[in-house]
């Protein structure tokens, strides 16, 4: 009975919103439907992955920011896993300095907003780079300067796909070449070590890559002019204010996570590890990390989304990621409702996506019980 | 290697300290090669830390102590030979849960002894038999009650075929109706010869197996004898105060 | 005969484990590498903290001389940007001479907040004080009676704009939360659904979309010449944003019941809804604690999102206060870092308390 009532509730609801909404629109002459995606978006975009014009659609503008937003997402998720473990791992540290260090790390980049971190940032970026014509250089191959940092880049089309298949190759052969020696340790008893040979097939890898490719030998070197640098690969300063941000802020949570794991393995394990004779380097590999993996992954999957979703403060310093592009849209337009919508999926895309990959990663993992 | 008269443990004026805390105080035993020894003594006595100090996950900062003709100090070869020839069982049994029972066994002998792992598997099969556990080698250790899994961690001791076996109140975690299969599994490995050092509460296990019984007392020994002696016959204060609080009920 | 039990005395230990040279000597140089690390670590304090000091304590101007700030551009911090402009950055665009009225409502609600995290205060008419203080505050800040001049609500700004939302929004949000975890655990399919749906909605999508719904969307909503004021939207906004998070960790509070407990209930002849009242949900309510703390701490940096759609809390004021003024804009980092210190006072206390709390839950806990 209850049921019926909550349901005759959620409809009545439901159609009262649709409704005004309808009625609103229909009073101020807004249109509804998706087909303004495919309308001449009319503004350019500062930084993009791929080639964009004012006059190509709302849509691909979108797609843009999209990508734009995937861009600083991923290489946000490498940066801060880097810095969040070893900050997690500086917290067990023997040395009384190292231990503070990361804990006031974490506890000042904690308790202040993003948003406010990413600001500081960017004026920072702003304020204390030199401008162009006098940007700090290293080696006069690396320039840091208010238009952003500029680095040499391999030129495109020149054959370095090749080298990149290369080194991709490398990378799953020498993985699989890991798992064929744990399978003979385990057959005869001998184990070889690992590291060198990996790095050997790896390289090995990236040569025939390039030998196939026509042996290209060009980069993109910038350079300094007197207003701009020019040539070579560009990120912006939005860009790495919001990505540096971005970073140390998840790093601090990130931290308190692999300390919590690293602290849900009892110490009876170590102590039975070493009564077997195990060294501590053995008992990190084969007892305490895979423990600890088990209790880590799942927060951790969920500091990745969070990230994600804190880069839509983007907006606030100009990178135009998809929310912000988004907003242009939404103010040039007047398709409010669409494009809402439109953010809400891209972000519930990317969220369901992980959930699904963690609840399946954690089944496969999960330790058997009664 | 030292001839069998010698005793295969030795303290000399073993003293220890937590920080501040006066742990162990002149400790002075001696352990003979088959030898089997019960500590008892009420908590907070030092029982459970003088049995560490034996493989060295304690360490002491007085005095000499010498294991199996190796003397503990901190060079880490000689704590890795020590270790290679003295098994512990742990309280709350410290099984590896990530991995089968098979594995727990056979982790040791692979990654520290380099046996292949067809034989470290066969060897484990056989600890396995011995303990009557065989039929739950490929089950995961939660998947297994504390009696059973306090068997394999005796198993798992077993597998380096050490000389020495370390007991730290091995049953007291345990419900009542799995204390007997674990005493049994000891009682049989001490008919087997090897030398064991136990610290318990069982007083029945005691009677039964042990050559000396040992009480300690805020971080000494108080008095050592056989068991009959001990039980029956207590010379000192302490241990007459002791033995009534746990025999009486 | 008995033999004496002849105790031997306690020693002090042989190595020194007490005092500064121990600790110093295996906290900081226990072994190479330690100390390797050590020395870097301390000579790079040498370095930098003299420079820190000479220029945010040393050479710092302090007046509110913006001549005096443009001359020791560099060498020393301008904290004059703050004393110029610290009415301005704390308490938004709300009338100047009626700043008091602001900085008393302030008060008044931090006031209210420590007394709640007392645990002697959890009286069921803590309830009343609060609706009292919220009242008392809005009519503080809002005006329009008493005498008082009325000021619009996108006056509002800067430390009491971002107290009242993140309070408000968490006191409108726990029992939204507290409905919807029940629900979720609801055997009613269409209930149980309607929840889910809700709850995964929300956590996948980050705050500002919900501010912007809020923002755009809202009007579209309302039936024809209703309009709603934008605070209102803000907080609805942000209210609904809690509240899935809550939710979920309330819904972790339910299952960690033992169905004990239930079983009990039953037994004793109570119907669900005293259960729910007296039984389960004091003791959930109580476990999650903690998590709702650090929820609050969240929904407290969060306000600053609400920069975005144009109401000016602390961080938006700040901006408000800057921008515009030409002379004073060079100076905005120390402003930030003025700003920064206040949020990481606030949300260090925050979570300070939370690990007290958990401390005590766990006491009561432990035998």
């Amino acid at each position: 009975m209850y049921q019926a009532l909550a349901i005759v509730l959620i409809g009545l609801g439901v159609w009262f919103l649709a409704h005004n909404t309808q009625e609103n629109m229909r009073i101020r002459g807004i249109q509804s439907g998706f087909d303004f995606l495919r309308a001449s978006a009319g503004f350019d975009i500062g930084e993009t992955l791929i080639s964009f014009s004012p006059s190509e659609s709302y849509g691909k503008a979108i797609w843009v920011g999209v990508l734009n937003t995937l861009r600083v997402a991923l290489i946000g998720i490498v940066l801060t896993t880097v810095l969040g473990v070893l900050l997690g791992v500086g917290r067990f540290s023997r040395n009384a300095l190292v231990r503070g260090l990361c804990y006031s790390y974490v506890e000042l980049f904690r308790n202040v907003p993003i948003l406010l971190q990413m600001l500081m940032w960017y004026l920072l970026f702003v304020e204390v780079l030199p401008a162009p014509g006098e940007a700090w250089n290293l080696a006069d191959l690396f320039y840091l300067s208010k238009d952003g940092f500029a680095f040499p880049r391999p030129l495109q089309g020149t054959g370095y796909l090749m080298v990149l298949i290369g080194l991709v190759a490398g990378v799953l052969l020498a993985w699989l070449w890991r798992r064929w020696a744990l399978g003979a340790f385990k057959k005869t008893g001998r184990l070889l070590k690992p590291g060198w040979p990996m790095l050997g097939i790896v390289l090995v890898g990236v040569v025939a890559g390039w030998l196939a490719g026509g042996m290209p030998t060009q980069w993109a070197i910038p350079e300094a002019g007197r207003f701009m640098i020019e040539g070579g690969g560009r990120v912006s300063p939005e860009f790495m204010a919001v990505l540096i941000s971005l970073t140390f802020y998840t790093a601090a949570f990130v931290a308190e996570v692999v300390r919590g794991g690293i602290q849900s393995v009892s110490l009876g394990q170590k102590e039975a590890s070493a009564a077997l004779g195990l060294a501590p380097r053995q008992t990190m590999k084969l007892v305490v990390l895979p423990q600890a993996m088990r209790v880590i992954v799942p927060p951790l999957t969920n500091q990745y989304l969070n990230l994600t979703k804190n880069s839509s403060l983007a907006v606030a310093v100009g990178y135009p990621d998809v929310v912000s592009i988004a907003n242009t849209t939404l103010n040039q337009s007047g398709r409010a409702v669409e494009c809402v919508a439109i953010i809400m999926l891209v972000y519930l895309t990317t969220s369901l996506s992980t959930s699904l990959f963690m609840n399946a990663y954690n089944k496969r993992m999960a330790i058997p019980e009664r | 290697m030292n001839p069998p008269t010698d005793p295969i443990i030795r303290f000399d004026q073993v003293n220890k300290w937590f920080g501040d805390f006066h742990v162990l105080r002149d400790i002075d035993l001696d352990v003979a090669t088959g030898e089997r020894i019960v500590i008892c003594g009420p908590s907070g006595s030092g029982k459970s830390t003088l049995i560490r100090c034996i493989n060295r996950l304690e360490e002491h900062q007085q005095g000499r102590l010498v294991v199996g003709g190796i003397e503990l100090t901190d060079d880490i070869q000689a704590i890795d030979q020590v270790r290679k020839n003295v098994g512990m069982v742990f309280q709350q049994f410290n099984l590896f849960p990530h991995l089968t029972v098979l594995d727990n066994l056979t982790l040791s002998p692979m990654w520290v002894g380099k046996v292949p792992r067809k034989e470290a598997e066969d060897r484990a099969m056989q600890q396995l038999q011995r303990v009557r556990i065989a039929e739950q080698a490929h089950k995961f250790p939660l998947q297994l009650s504390g009696g059973q899994q306090q068997r394999v961690a005796i198993a798992r001791a077993l597998c380096l075929t050490p000389r020495i076996m370390l007991f730290d109140e091995p049953t007291s975690a345990l419900d009542p109706e799995m204390i007997k299969e674990v005493l049994d599994v000891m009682v049989e490995l001490a008919d087997q010869g090897i030398t064991m050092v136990c610290v318990t509460h069982e007083m029945g296990f005691a009677k039964a197996v042990a050559d000396r019984v040992i009480f300690m007392d805020q971080g000494q020994i108080v008095e050592q004898n056989s068991p009959g002696e001990f039980f029956n016959h207590p010379q000192n204060e302490r241990s007459r105060d002791f033995l009534s609080k746990i025999l009486g009920h | 005969m008995t033999q004496h039990f002849v105790p031997i005395a306690a020693r002090p230990s042989p190595v020194r484990t007490r005092g500064a040279v121990p600790w110093v000597r295996t906290h900081l140089f226990g072994d190479l590498r330690s100390s390797i690390t050590s020395v870097f670590l301390l000579g790079l304090a040498i370095y930098l903290l003299p420079r820190l000091y000479s220029w945010g304590l040393g050479n710092a101007v302090f007046s509110a001389d913006a001549q005096a700030c443009q001359n020791m551009r560099g060498v020393g911090a301008c904290w004059g940007v703050v004393t110029e402009k610290y009415r301005l950055i704390l308490l938004g665009r709300f009338p100047f001479e009626e700043h008091w009225r602001p900085v008393l409502a302030t008060s008044m609600m931090l006031a209210a907040l420590v007394v709640s995290c007392i645990r002697a205060f959890w009286k069921p008419w803590l309830a009343l004080v609060w609706m009292s203080v919220l009242a008392v505050f809005f009519v503080l800040m809002g005006g329009g009676v008493f005498g008082l001049s009325r000021v619009r609500t996108d006056l509002w700004g800067g430390l009491p704009l971002t107290v009242l939302l993140a309070t408000v929004s968490i006191f409108l949000a726990f029992p939204l939360s507290i409905a919807v975890a029940l629900g979720r655990r609801s055997h009613l399919p269409a209930i149980r659904s309607a929840c889910i749906v809700y709850i995964e909605l929300v956590r996948g999508v980050p705050l500002i979309s919900v501010l912007f719904m809020a923002s755009f969307m809202f009007p579209l909503f309302m039936p024809q010449g209703v309009s709603i004021d934008v605070l209102v939207r803000v907080v609805v906004g942000i209210t609904l944003f809690a509240a899935a998070y809550m939710a979920e960790i309330v819904r972790g509070g339910l299952q960690a019941i033992p169905r004990g407990q239930l079983e009990a209930a039953d037994t004793l002849g109570l119907s669900y809804w005293q259960t729910q009242r007296k039984i389960v949900l004091p003791q959930a309510l109580a476990m999650v604690v903690p998590s709702i703390m650090n929820n609050f701490i969240s929904i407290f940096k969060d306000t600053s999102l609400v920069t975005i759609v144009s109401m000016y809390e602390l961080t938006g004021a700040l901006s408000l206060a800057l921008n515009s003024d030409v002379n004073w804009r060079p100076f905005k980092i120390e402003a930030y870092l003025f700003i920064t210190v206040i949020y990481f006072l606030f949300c260090f206390a925050m979570s300070r308390y939370s690990l007290w709390v958990e401390k005590q839950l766990t006491a009561s806990k432990g035998r």
